[in-house]
């Protein structure tokens, strides 16, 4: 499984991500700057957490423009998964990728810390290295992470199975604390129509090694790897 | 020629910074004072006088970039 990693000017978990694709392929990414134009052949393009552009105007929202991503839009149409994690999912969002929006946080303040997250279907190829209602603990790291969408699109994303991750306590319940940035319907993660675009607000890269504190989050790049060979 | 454009949350989305202002207004000891809403202000220099071009062009720079239409309305003011 070959990714493709994209830098905007203001990216800074792409070594993360990177060292996380490693060690589940094998294989070291390439890494694509914002401004090319061509992307190289990929199984899978990463669009990695950060503050690009200095989330000037709206997170995402110039990066959403930015020339490689005509080319992202048109691999994912053809088919090629992409993977949205943090400023990576506003990104999407901003890009008309995935439905919605990502709003500052329902507090206001910038949260780094661990969160549990509730795995709402193990039936994508992101998801398929858990179990349907497992919880796992995953660090986020955002001010703007409090997903909103109209309810006809937050319906239809639960209709379609298209939410990938919820907020959750410890124990896999749906709690208002749990839900620490206000996300509509604890959203952490979701699904495009063909679910082959998977943008979440937490950072599963971080948690891929003992040393680091944790090793739910790779459970993601695993799977990911069995769903691509 | 200028354009203005206001760029709004929509009503209903959520403003935490609104509230915050607003909280903070109460505590410096405003009175009367209902729902605050925060927006932004940005404003584009605009080569030519047809007025009717200038607002199209605008128009599609809102639609395209400086609004976002799931959470975001705008008006455009021309002068």
């Amino acid at each position: 499984m070959k990714a493709a990693v994209i830098i905007f000017p203001g990216s800074n978990r792409e070594r993360d991500v990177c060292t996380a694709l490693k060690r589940a392929s094998g294989k070291d990414p390439a890494i694509v700057w914002h401004g090319d134009t061509e992307l190289p052949a990929a199984d899978l393009i990463v669009l990695p957490g950060g503050f690009a552009y200095g989330d000037y105007l709206r997170c995402g929202a110039m990066a959403a423009h930015s020339p490689i991503m005509r080319e992202v839009k048109a691999r994912a149409a053809k088919g090629t998964p992409v993977l949205g994690i943090c400023n990576g999912f506003q990104v999407l969002t901003e890009a008309g990728m995935l439905p919605g929006a990502l709003l500052a946080n329902r507090t206001l303040s910038f949260v780094c810390r661990d969160v549990y997250l509730r795995v709402e279907t193990s039936q994508t190829m992101f998801t398929c290295g858990y179990e349907t209602g497992q919880a796992i603990r995953v660090p986020v790291a955002h001010g703007e992470g409090n997903y909103t969408a109209d309810p006809a699109t937050l319906d239809r994303l639960e209709g379609e199975g298209r939410v990938a991750f919820r907020y959750c306590s410890a124990e896999g319940e749906l709690t208002d604390e749990g839900n620490f940035n206000g996300s509509a319907r604890s959203i952490a993660g979701i699904l495009n129509e063909t679910r082959t675009v998977l943008g979440m607000m937490p950072h599963p890269e971080n948690v891929t090694d003992p040393l680091l504190g944790g090793t739910d989050g790779q459970g993601l790049f695993d799977g990911i790897v069995s769903a691509l060979q | 020629m200028k354009a203005r454009v206001h760029v709004s949350l929509k009503t209903g989305v959520l403003d935490p910074q609104g509230k915050a202002i607003g909280n903070a207004l109460a505590s410096l000891g405003f009175t009367g004072i209902g729902e605050v809403r925060q927006g932004k202000l940005i404003e584009i220099e605009i080569e030519g006088s047809d007025k009717a071009a200038a607002q199209a062009k605008v128009e599609k720079m809102c639609q395209e970039l400086l609004a976002n239409p799931v959470i975001e309305n705008y008006t455009i003011e021309l002068e």
